[in-house]
């Protein structure tokens, strides 16, 4: 099973520890990774912001990348929702289409694909799951509350599974963090709020980490928990995943 | 109203979040709405079913609003009702002053109508020298501030009870400093006793018009368009033209849904059907377009008319809960006004498309399953593509296009950026940075992950044993 491993493009910049863990984990487990050096960015930043037909170049650069796999694998909900919804290239669609098939999230695809609900090892941590709108409500990776229809969680799956770990349940289960890519900046006031007002409903669970599946909203409560000199960390799912104790 | 200049919804969400206690306490209070909804919606079994039908039946009402609409005339003459037709907020403000004129009466009273607000009836009846009062109470109270309302459903979510004692005080003389919700409603219900007992002309909205029957629906909790209705000789009920419901059984479906997603109340405290004017009476209905037949014809925003104002998607979505509804500039705030507005005015409302994370919660409480986000995601193309974002951003995202298009020039802007970052970290970390404000930068790791990937890679390692 050969495995094409998509790292967004700030992971790729800012985040290489969590680039390296989903590397890792997926050969753990058994799949043949490898990394196009030629990936940039789905493009994302420019469609959200209204500027999708400015997206053709990186859709191509995409298809010509990620060609040929039998899955594309990444560590972030938004940015593969965003290929499935989006990635079209009028002059190879075929292929194009191929991607959007083939393009998962990480707990995702090891609960899917590769079958695996079970991780060994022992994580002795409190520990709050962000999940992230575009994995929870685009690619349906957990039962949403707003819906009414049994929970499931694919992320939480994988969590449950490994020892020591406790993870608590939040008051609001899957309130977004305010992150929304350009969002964050250009409605700055309201982006900070919720962000803070999530990290409240971690801190009122006492956690010691914040873990989700998407670095860009870790990356932003992040932000706001270093400027608030808090104790509690961030840490992307693939590292918990790839870093257990026995 | 393309003149009017409007605050755009950051700066006005910014400032509404100045006062951290206010904005805690909309944001739980509107939160306890929807967790309301939840636990009433999720008692029925079939609720994911219920909001299928009603989507279907409107799928139906829009893909064949002619014949129903005339049906719907039709029998609403034959029941003796007045039908008028109104193509946009102009006609329908001079239709109802007509009516108004033709009676001589210079006073009215006016149930809950999102309509008339989106058609500046108020002040255009202000105007004419004739003076409106609002019944509903959350309406009432924004009405003596010379607001506009907040939120559909809850027009005074936005103030406390202490807002509303100084209002009440200031305007109908109670006593100042006496926060008790009773006494204050209690001081309303006696002043709009007294409205609804001499007023001549009562109008209200309509909930739901069914076709089949010529009748209307009038939903409230509090009874004040009964009271209204009932009281007065000539009863005006406006209606944007989506209201329309084929048939009378369909009314079990839309009932159930719409109280349950509004409050997470079973069914609103009164229903009430009106069919024919009692004798003596008059009985007028005003149809309104105002855009609503340009929405039909843009395809991807079509299902926007499927709403039944419920308001679940405001109670839901976490930016309208930290930005308050005068924030939207627009008499339908919140994710579906979002979608509205600028179908009425482009230019007036292209920031509010992109007051939103997209996260797609109001899509999921939406009771008729309007695809609320992804007509906000594609609001932004279409404004975009018609010109109406700021050129500093059309910029800015072209520079992003060509770096990120080119590995070459993604990887050389990349190590860049990452050295400034780390060794002059003020060009980074200052005022300019809307991120830095109230968040730290990322820390600055010492390679990108292609760059270890180069030296750590199972392959590059297999290729260096070789060597």
């Amino acid at each position: 099973m050969k495995i094409g491993l998509f790292i967004p493009c700030y992971v790729d910049q800012f985040y290489p520890k969590v680039g390296i863990a989903t590397y890792q984990l997926l050969q753990k487990l058994g799949c043949d990774v490898h990394f196009p050096m030629g990936q940039t960015c789905c493009g994302q930043p420019m469609a959200n912001s209204g500027y999708a037909h400015l997206t053709k170049g990186c859709d191509a650069n995409f298809i010509a990348n990620f060609s040929g796999f039998d899955y594309i694998v990444c560590p972030s909900g938004s940015c593969v929702l965003h290929v499935k919804d989006h990635l079209h290239d009028e002059k190879q669609e075929e292929k194009a289409a191929a991607i959007r098939n083939t393009v998962y999230e990480l707990t995702e695809f090891i609960t899917d694909v590769l079958k695996i609900d079970h991780i060994d090892g022992r994580f002795p941590y409190k520990v709050g799951m962000h999940v992230s709108c575009h994995g929870q409500r685009g690619l349906k990776l957990s039962q949403m509350s707003e819906l009414n229809a049994p929970f499931f969680s694919k992320p939480e799956q994988l969590l449950h599974s490994i020892k020591d770990l406790d993870l608590i349940s939040l008051t609001r289960k899957d309130e977004c963090c305010g992150f929304g890519g350009t969002f964050c900046v250009t409605e700055e006031a309201v982006s900070v709020k919720m962000g803070q007002d999530r990290i409240k409903d971690h801190e009122s669970h006492d956690v010691d980490y914040i873990t989700g599946g998407d670095m860009s909203c870790l990356m932003h409560l992040d932000g706001i928990l270093k400027r608030q000199k808090s104790r509690i960390k961030t840490i992307h799912i693939a590292e918990i995943l790839n870093s257990l104790e026995n | 109203m393309s003149s009017e200049k409007t605050i755009p919804h950051s700066e006005a969400a910014a400032k509404f979040n100045k006062d951290v206690e206010r904005v805690n306490w909309h944001d739980e209070t509107l939160w306890f709405v929807r967790a309301k909804r939840d636990k009433s919606a999720h008692q029925i079994e079939d609720w994911e079913l219920l909001r299928e039908t009603a989507s279907q039946i409107k799928f139906n009402v829009l893909s064949n609003i002619h014949d129903y609409l005339v049906e719907f005339e039709a029998n609403a003459q034959r029941n003796g009702i007045i039908v008028h037709w109104a193509a946009d907020a102009k006609e329908h403000n001079e239709i109802v002053h007509s009516i108004m004129a033709k009676h001589d009466v210079k006073q009215m009273v006016k149930s809950k109508s999102m309509l008339t607000e989106e058609c500046h009836l108020n002040d255009y009846l202000a105007e004419k020298g004739i003076e409106v009062i609002d019944s509903d109470l959350g309406e009432y109270i924004v009405q003596l501030r010379k607001e506009p309302p907040s939120h559909i459903v809850l027009p005074a979510i936005h103030l406390k009870k202490e807002d509303v004692s100084e209002t009440f005080h200031e305007h109908l003389g109670t006593e100042k400093g006496n926060f008790n919700p009773q006494y204050l409603t209690e001081s309303a219900r006696q002043s709009l006793r007294n409205t609804f007992l001499t007023r001549k002309v009562a109008l209200t909205g309509v909930n739901f018009a069914v076709a089949e029957t010529g009748e209307f629906v009038v939903c409230t909790n509090e009874g004040n368009a009964d009271m209204g209705a009932h009281l007065a000789d000539v009863h005006i009920a406006c209606m944007g033209f989506e209201k329309l419901i084929p048939k009378r059984e369909h009314l079990g479906v839309f009932l159930r849904l719409l109280a349950r997603s509004a409050t997470g109340q079973p069914i609103t405290t009164f229903s009430s059907h009106f069919k024919k004017p009692r004798d003596g009476k008059e009985m007028h209905i005003v149809i309104v377009d105002n855009g609503r037949s340009t929405q039909l014809g843009r395809e991807d925003f079509r299902n926007s008319l499927k709403c039944i104002r419920c308001g679940a998607c405001m109670n839901t979505c976490p930016v309208y809960r930290r930005s308050g509804g005068h924030s939207y500039h627009n008499a339908v705030a919140g994710p579906i006004g979002s979608i509205l507005a600028p179908n009425l005015d482009m230019s007036k409302n292209a920031d509010l498309p992109f007051a939103s994370t997209l996260c797609g919660s109001c899509t999921n409480v939406c009771p008729v399953k309007i695809d609320i986000h992804d007509q906000l995601y594609k609001w932004r193309q279409v404004l975009v593509k018609e010109g109406h974002t700021p050129k500093a951003k059309t910029i800015a995202m072209k520079t992003m296009a060509t770096v990120l298009a080119n590995p070459t020039v993604f990887n050389i802007a990349g190590k860049s950026g990452r050295f400034v970052m780390k060794n002059i970290p003020g060009m980074v970390n200052n005022k300019m940075n809307k991120w830095y404000d109230q968040r730290e930068m990322p820390d600055v790791p010492e390679e990108s992950f292609r760059e270890w990937y180069k030296k750590n890679s199972r392959e590059s390692k297999a290729k260096r044993d070789e060597q």
